[in-house]
């Protein structure tokens, strides 16, 4: 079955390749023609006006992106400076855990990728829900966290990052590689949401402990850990440094 | 082109509004007004975000504003579009599309242009416009069949007078 949103997604080449072409040989003859008078009309619409992009803008345009590129190169800079200072504490904090503890780095092994790369996923398939985003609002946390914890086999915790900004929206249970896991989303004031997406690896990743790893193969960026046999990973549309704090705070907060 | 570069996204800016309002002077005071909202705002933006898709929700936020400041009949005036400046002239088959496309309900054309001539993937042009996945989906539907029957010279039932 093809619905409408495929044959958009079809004629406005949103889909790879590969399963394009599948779609392709599916399609009844009306599809076909009707994805084909979509796309011509696609073609006809981008040529439209395709001389504004080589005209110089008018100088008062001009003028306004350059004193805007000011104010974001300045607030850039401060980024980067609390970026590097963050960057630091972290390192030497996890100097001295590593130190403690000597963990194991094994971040390339496959499963600990995959498990990156499916919170990243279920976080790019969530965010953008404005009616949906979560199964269970925060207003029920508690049913929430016991929910989950049942479903996942283990004492949860709903991490708070008031502290950092952001509040907690909710939560879902989702399907993972070894079972079940969940997806905490949390939305600071500006709007921007990040995920944290927890479940039980399966063995022998179970036994390592893995230090933070910076993931940016997905559609959004995280950084995961394993702690205890159970995998973590933080995603979101933030500068790395942020999501490096913020995701040095759940550490903390969720060290059993 | 750098994604945090506003001089790589103002021919972007520029060209949607253009469409968008039909009008290049309305088009030229849209991107400015955008252009001095985010000088105002800068600090909502969230460094390493989208710029591009914060750009574009603060001149829609514009565009809507604008409108609804409009008188409320909207007219359509078909001649005046064709007599306006245009940088590269336009063909029959252009200047065609451009009165079909004014005649789109806003919300339509914002979501068909979005997607068509800014190439912005359905959760970006949500995010832009505020609405939800599913409403750009209907709203892209509807738009490409009206446009269709617009360009195919179907009797217009309601286009060149709306009362809103």
């Amino acid at each position: 079955m093809t619905d409408d949103t495929t044959l958009h997604a079809l004629a406005d080449g949103r889909l790879p390749p590969g399963e394009a072409e599948r779609l392709r040989a599916q399609l009844t003859p009306a599809q076909q023609a009707q994805v084909a008078q979509w796309q011509a009309q696609r073609t006809l619409l981008r040529a439209l006006h395709s001389g504004e992009a080589y005209t110089a803008p008018p100088a008062a345009q001009q003028a306004a992106a350059a004193r805007l590129q000011a104010l974001l190169d300045g607030r850039s800079q401060w980024w980067r400076w609390g970026g590097m200072a963050a960057g630091w504490v972290l390192a030497f904090g996890l100097g001295w855990w590593g130190h403690a503890q000597a963990p194991r780095p094994m971040a390339a092994t496959p499963v600990a990728a995959q498990f990156a790369r499916q919170a990243a996923v279920a976080h790019a398939v969530y965010q953008p829900e404005q009616r949906h985003p979560v199964e269970v609002t925060a207003a029920q946390q508690d049913h929430l966290v016991q929910w989950l914890s049942k479903r996942l086999g283990r004492p949860l915790k709903a991490p708070a990052l008031q502290a950092e900004g952001f509040d907690l929206v909710g939560g879902r249970l989702l399907p993972g590689g070894g079972g079940a896991r969940a997806q905490f989303m949390y939305q600071n004031a500006a709007g921007a949401r990040i995920t944290l997406y927890l479940g039980a690896l399966d063995a022998p990743q179970a036994a390592a402990e893995t230090a933070f790893r910076f993931y940016t193969d997905g559609p959004v960026p995280g950084f995961y850990w394993a702690d205890q046999g159970f995998g973590y990973a933080l995603s979101g549309e933030l500068p790395r440094a942020e999501l490096q704090a913020l995701a040095q705070a759940v550490y903390q907060q969720l060290r059993p | 082109m750098k994604p945090d570069q506003i001089a790589s996204h103002l021919p972007s800016l520029r060209r949607y509004a253009r469409a968008l309002t039909g009008d290049a002077w309305a088009a030229d005071d849209l991107v400015q007004d955008t252009l001095e909202r985010a000088c105002r705002k800068w600090l909502l933006w969230r460094g390493g975000g989208n710029l591009r898709a914060w750009l574009f929700t603060l001149m829609h936020n514009l565009y809507l504003n604008q409108r609804r400041a409009d008188a409320p009949v909207q007219w359509v005036d078909a001649d005046a579009l064709a007599a306006h400046p245009a940088h590269d002239a336009p063909s029959d088959t252009a200047r065609d599309l451009e009165r079909c496309l004014q005649r789109l309900p806003a919300d339509q054309r914002a979501v068909l242009l979005l997607v068509t001539l800014e190439d912005m993937g359905y959760a970006d042009a949500a995010r832009v416009l505020g609405v939800p996945v599913g409403t750009v989906m209907s709203r892209l539907s509807r738009a490409r069949t009206r446009l269709r029957e617009l360009m195919d010279g179907h009797p217009p039932a309601t286009a060149l007078r709306r009362i809103q």
